[in-house]
């Protein structure tokens, strides 16, 4: 090589060189992607709403805050809770879905969760992530009796409209007694809990923001038809 | 300059990775990709081939600018460019699946650091024209991409009974849990070390035994 | 590969007149008890288990032989040994195919591929269980209740599970076999529902457990019998189960509504299999006696964090298999005296 020592001119002239070489090809990757990555986020949340909540084939975001329920479009990042609302062709409301998380066996487990505002009660529920053992704790997305628990779990509010009248708890399993509450898996104990404890949660600080606007979004299902 | 020995041929070069100094099985290189995204065949050949992506496209873009980058800076430049390709890389597979983007999770942004593609460009790239660049990163991609593919087609054929999402063994069939989780992956690549070394082991003992009845 | 032979002690070497042999034979005649009393508890499925891991281990061991190109080592009776204990910490129901899982990784995995016997790191009967524990954790966790009234006329129905299948669910056969069984070992019992489970089941076999694990008189028994014929260190036993029961009267002392009773720590699960017989194993544990205290209290007060503070509710086979990977070092900082230097007398 060049025993010259080489100038600093060069030095910046050829990374200047490379950085917009580089910075055309970032920019040009990304502009032509950005249509079908958004298409895809789209996509993978309704696949999983519309899971959660059967017979939906449209659905709205919105936040809740104290103040009121406004579109998710727009609005500030972490101003409220974030739920869709998922209507049937017709436009009527089928219900509500929410994400929820908390700590399990091996890590956070999100589940998506549906509310039928109609029979105040959880409806449905889909695991999105989780890292629960393979066999053991994993067998909340697809156990039978498990999920038969999400089939109607109660969720009515208190007569103040506050918070849950009963909160949601995992019992162990085969003590399930009320309607609020989740029948553990047996030898998936922790897994279960955290299901629970992640639903009962965002119930608690969702439903009571909702409770005033449900007829609110029934109205918005027409306003945005397919 | 020195004299150069003999130079590869195209086959040759593109052979290079595949066989000879394979990343996964002789260099054991970038071995975190491997241990981690290997729990699948589909998710192990897409990161094979996103790696191969990233490889060649750097190989290409350093191999032109190899006259013109000074020896201060070429590491700068380097990574400036294996970045811009990994980030290219990045937005393509988000549109192509996001299912497959979650599975990759961090290890495709991590491709930035896998040893082979920063040892390629200084090793190999910076010091050849284009054509030969480009080859042999072509084939050093393909070799990784076949180790992936090979970890991750044992793994996902004991740890969920299925190869590319196709159940073999029908609905009764019994995960081996440990397979999908990381101490599998080295029980699969201590299993594929082994048998490829025999291999190797045993063509030099055959070629050793041809020699002498030649000679 | 070498046959130097290293002599881990210093001068003067008394040799006496014993062999692997004779060692592993005494071991063979030690379990046998514990293995009659476990075919007693659970019938056929614990007789299959025990000869299918054994058939499995013998026939590893004979493949490795094949491919290092060495004579037969069956002949030690180390790999029926190894098959024999890995056995006995699987549960009962355990289908036998998983068991045979279990025995080509202990002897492949545990032990040829570190040299085959005298060169292993770890336990290689421990090795297969880890194994099995990480690749079936639900298996290994399905739980029968002993004396089921047709245990010699009929299997488990998880034992015959057919190669590569999942095996059925067994908790409504047991049920059915033995009222009020829970399906849960007496350690799940006090971790997960605080249900402490009375001293008297555990001596007589009543409890859910691993299939050689719920014997406790009989395998002290045998590690007496190994310890009056020097065929295993005494200390190691005594340390592991005294610095158990230590370490368990210490956490009842501070929390006595949280702990269990240091009776409970020492009879269940399987640390009186895992002091006596496994961590013992000459090739894996200290040479010194500073050592082999060392190592034992080691394992003793682990078992006792792992079952209070771990994820799952048995903590022996991971307390032993790190006094194993300890061993190197404990070895390296507790070196024998030379004789005729030192010394207080």
């Amino acid at each position: 090589m060049n025993a010259l020592p080489t100038s600093s001119l060069a030095m910046v002239r050829t990374l200047g060189l490379v950085a917009a070489i580089c910075g055309a090809l970032v920019v040009t990757a990304y502009q032509g992607t950005l249509a079908s990555v958004e298409a895809n986020r789209r996509l993978a949340l309704e696949h999983a709403v519309f899971q959660t909540i059967p017979g939906a084939v449209h659905m709205r975001a919105f936040v809740a805050t104290p103040a009121g329920i406004v579109p998710a479009e727009g609005a500030p990042a972490a101003a409220g809770e974030r739920f869709y609302a998922a209507y049937d062709a017709g436009g009527r409301l089928l219900g509500i879905a929410a994400e929820a998380a908390a700590f399990g066996y091996a890590g956070e487990v999100r589940v998506l969760y549906a509310y039928d505002p109609a029979r105040e009660a959880i409806t449905g529920l889909t695991v999105v992530a989780h890292k629960e053992t393979p066999g053991i704790g994993d067998k909340v997305i697809h156990d039978a009796a498990f999920q038969a628990n999400f089939r109607a779990l109660d969720a009515r509010l208190n007569a103040a409209r506050t918070a849950l009248a009963n909160p949601i708890r995992v019992v162990r399993h085969g003590t399930k007694r009320a309607p609020w509450e989740i029948d553990a898996i047996a030898g998936a104990t922790v897994t279960s809990r955290a299901v629970g404890k992640a639903v009962n949660a965002s119930a608690q600080r969702l439903l009571p923001l909702l409770a005033q606007h449900i007829e609110a979004l029934r109205q918005a299902g027409g306003e945005n038809g397919p | 300059m020195n004299a150069q020995p003999a130079r590869p041929t195209p086959m040759e070069e593109f052979l290079e990775g595949i066989w000879r100094q394979n990343p996964v099985f002789v260099m054991v290189l970038g071995m975190c990709p491997v241990m981690a995204v290997t729990v699948s065949a589909v998710n192990a050949l897409a990161m094979g081939l996103a790696t191969t992506f990233v490889l060649t496209g750097s190989a290409l873009l350093v191999s032109l600018l190899r006259g013109w980058v000074p020896r201060e800076v070429r590491i700068a430049t380097y990574i400036v460019i294996i970045a811009s390709f990994v980030t290219v890389v990045d937005y393509l597979i988000q549109a192509l699946s996001l299912t497959l983007y979650t599975a990759l999770g961090a290890f495709i942004q991590l491709i930035v650091v896998n040893c082979i593609i920063l040892g390629r460009a200084e090793a190999h790239a910076s010091k050849n024209p284009p054509l030969p660049a480009v080859l042999n990163a072509l084939g050093m991609g393909l070799g990784f991409a076949i180790g992936l593919l090979a970890l991750g087609s044992v793994r996902e054929v004991l740890g969920a009974g299925r190869l590319f999402g196709l159940a073999l063994f029908g609905a009764d069939f019994q995960p081996w849990g440990v397979m999908v989780q990381p101490p599998g992956g080295f029980f699969v690549l201590g299993g594929w070390l082994l048998l490829f070394n025999w291999l190797k082991k045993r063509q030099g003992r055959l070629q050793a035994e041809r020699g002498t009845a030649h000679g | 590969m070498s046959t130097t032979r290293l002599e881990l002690r210093t001068t003067p070497h008394i040799k006496a007149g014993r062999t692997v042999e004779q060692i592993m034979r005494a071991v063979l005649l030690a379990l046998a008890p514990v293995c009659a009393f476990a075919v007693w508890q659970y019938g056929l499925s614990a007789l299959a288990l025990i000869v299918t891991v054994t058939a499995a281990c013998l026939a590893t061991e004979r493949l490795a032989n094949r491919l290092r190109g060495e004579a037969s080592t069956l002949g030690d009776a180390s790999a029926t040994i190894t098959g024999v204990l890995l056995a006995l910490c699987l549960p009962p129901a355990f289908p036998l195919w998983m068991g045979a899982v279990a025995g080509i990784v202990a002897i492949a995995l545990g032990k040829t591929l570190f040299g085959g016997l005298g060169h292993n790191v770890f336990n290689p009967a421990l090795v297969g269980r880890a194994f099995v524990q990480a690749a079936f954790p639900a298996a290994i966790t399905s739980w029968v209740p002993a004396y089921a009234p047709d245990r010699f006329t009929a299997f488990i129905p998880s034992t015959l599970t057919p190669p590569l299948m999942q095996p059925p669910d067994v908790s409504a056969w047991a049920q059915a076999a033995v009222d009020g069984f829970t399906g849960a070992t007496p350690l799940a019992r006090w971790k997960y529902d605080n249900v402490l489970t009375p001293a008297a089941d555990f001596f007589a076999g009543s409890v859910a457990g691993s299939t050689g694990e719920t014997g406790a008189v009989l395998i002290l028994l045998g590690g007496l019998y190994l310890a009056a014929r020097r065929y295993l260190d005494w200390r190691i036993p005594v340390a592991v189960l005294g610095s158990a029961a230590l370490a368990a009267w210490l956490f009842q002392l501070w929390a006595p509504e949280r702990y269990p009773e240091p009776l409970f720590v020492l009879l269940s699960g399987g640390l009186m299999l895992g002091a006596v017989f496994m961590a013992t194993d000459m090739v894996t544990s200290p040479v010194t006696p500073l050592g082999v205290w060392l190592y034992g209290a080691l394992i003793g007060v682990l078992t006792v964090l792992i079952r209070y503070f771990g994820g799952m509710p048995e903590g022996v086979m991971y307390a032993i298999l790190v006094g194993n990977a300890l061993t190197p070092l404990i070895d390296r900082y507790t070196p024998p005296r030379a004789f005729g230097t030192g010394g207080r007398r």
